[in-house]
């Protein structure tokens, strides 16, 4: 059975061979291998790591982004309702002062007119004084046309003043 | 005369392709006389064997051979000469001499005449009386096999670790299936098997054993290849150092656990010694059988199936046992690959075996 018979000139050719081999491939090909292919799966994880990381980046910008726009938005719309706000009060004040000066010419009107009734009410009085006395003198001078009249309405005067 | 026999090769063809391969030999011939013309166990042991030259084909004189070098050691010191001395003999009639000593090829092995001796005689056994062996550390057929299948590593390897090294970006073509191989052994074998904390230090010998095998096989497969793998020194050899690797790297657990094993009572101890001993050795003896057999397994069916067509002496069994010829190598693709992940992946497991930590209870 020489297939089953180890040849000792073989095992010593394949020892040494294989032995050669193991050593040179161990530093002229595993090893680089290996390494680099060590690097190369660090350098994978850690592209998918920072792509992960930027897409998470990317995420956090769009929300702050929302959040801006949000914040202009509610600005925009205080903005707005002050500035209607403003208008409305704007406005309020304006008849409010509108009305005062109104209210201020008419009294001013009235206050006029009230004068002007005075002043020509007191023409008015002189006017009937006068011709009430011009009146009276008339009538005086018709009534007094004797003496005797005369005398006696003198004489009742008179008499008023001293009772005076 | 010629066109009768390529009719009745056709009809067996027709006829095993009916039958599905029922014995079909229309050779008048019987078994037993057929045999003698042709005698398949020594042709199977011939491929299967190892040789001095690599021989292609043609017989005898007309052989087509690649002459190897054979390098003997005698009482007289180193002897080296070319296989093609022998001029194709392996019968032991030609005598080839050197430095005044006499050499014989006798069915592939060499011997040493004796001094007296001028042919070589045999035996009732057919062994050899007059001669003795030499040590030879010719470069055989097998020895050249595995200088090719270095080779192919170094220049594939090599080159590998090149490309590697010059560009950062993924791999492409034959480098990239390598190191789907190289990660394979990494995650699937060393890692599992050794620990992560010492798997690095094993990688280099089981990436080259596991390539070293796998290609080897491969290159088996080639007709007129070396049966390399399936030679018993090769995988003596490679158990061998499987073994070596196992005894170096064992810590002091592994030794505690194989010597004095604790946890059970102190008259077993020396019993489960015993067995653990023998296991130590067992273990690469088991993987070295398991490789060789394996290997001649599947090279000795090819040849079977091929050497029917000339035992029953029909060119029409080929129909038969070609495709079955070609179905079992298709399937030692998968061997040659499932037998150097076996090897790999149970190395892997012994040595892991004796660098693990075990936790003290």
């Amino acid at each position: 059975m020489d297939l089953i018979k180890p040849e000792i000139g073989l095992i010593v050719w394949q020892t040494v061979v294989f032995v050669i081999l193991v050593f040179l491939l161990a530093k002229f090909a595993w090893r680089p291998i290996l390494g680099l292919i060590k690097d190369r799966e660090s350098s994978i994880n850690e592209a998918l790591d920072s792509a992960e990381k930027a897409r998470l980046e990317m995420k956090n910008l769009q929300a702050s982004n929302d959040k801006l726009l949000k914040k202009a938005r509610e600005e925009r719309d205080a903005m707005l309702k002050e500035a209607r706000e403003i208008k409305g009060k704007m406005i309020a004040e304006a008849s409010t002062e509108a009305e005062q000066k109104a209210n201020k010419i008419l009294m001013n009107a009235q206050e006029a007119i009230v004068a002007e009734k005075h002043s020509a009410l007191a023409q008015i009085k002189a006017q009937v004084a006068s011709l009430s006395i011009e009146i009276a003198e008339k009538v005086v001078k018709k009534e007094l046309d004797n003496k005797e009249d005369q005398m006696k309405l003198v004489d009742s005067m008179l008499d008023d003043v001293k009772l005076n | 005369m010629r066109a009768s026999n390529l009719f009745k090769n056709l009809v067996c063809l027709a006829l095993t392709a009916l039958l599905g391969g029922v014995a079909s030999y229309a050779s008048e011939k019987s078994l037993k006389e057929a045999e003698e013309d042709f005698n398949p166990t020594d042709m199977i042991m011939h491929h299967i064997g190892d040789a001095h030259g690599w021989h292609f084909f043609g017989e005898n004189e007309d052989a087509v051979t690649l002459p190897l070098p054979v390098i003997l050691y005698t009482d007289a010191g180193l002897v080296t000469f070319m296989s093609s001395e022998f001029h194709h003999d392996t019968s032991g009639h030609h005598v080839v001499e050197k430095n005044g000593e006499r050499f014989v090829n006798f069915h592939e092995k060499i011997y040493q005449l004796n001094d007296d001796a001028h042919a070589v005689e045999l035996d009732e056994e057919n062994h050899p009386i007059n001669a003795s062996k030499p040590l030879d550390f010719s470069i055989t057929k097998n020895v050249a096999a595995m200088f090719l299948t270095v080779i192919i590593m170094l220049v594939l390897f090599l080159n590998m670790s090149r490309k590697l090294k010059k560009t950062e970006r993924a791999p492409k073509g034959v480098h990239n299936a390598m190191e789907a191989l190289v990660l394979f052994v990494r995650d699937e074998i060393a890692r599992p098997q050794i620990g992560e904390k010492k798997y690095m230090k094993f990688m280099p010998f089981l990436l080259t054993v596991f390539f070293f095998i796998w290609i080897t096989n491969l290159l088996g497969l080639f007709p007129g290849a070396a049966n390399v793998t399936g030679n018993i020194s090769v995988t003596v050899s490679l158990g061998l150092v499987t073994l070596v690797l196992m005894l170096v790297n064992g810590n002091k657990d592994f030794w505690k656990h194989t010597l004095w094993m604790p946890g059970i009572p102190t008259f077993v101890k020396p019993i489960l010694a015993v067995v653990e001993l023998l296991g130590l050795f067992i273990k690469p003896i088991a993987l070295m059988i398991r490789l060789f057999a394996n290997i001649t397994a599947g090279h000795i069916i090819i040849l079977s199936l091929l050497g029917l067509i000339f035992i029953l002496e029909s060119a029409g069994v080929a129909g038969v046992s070609v495709p079955f010829a070609l179905f079992i190598s298709v399937l030692e693709l998968l061997v040659a690959f499932l037998q150097a992940f076996i090897f790999t992946m149970l190395s892997a497991l012994f040595i892991g075996m004796s660098v693990a930590e075990h936790e003290h209870h």
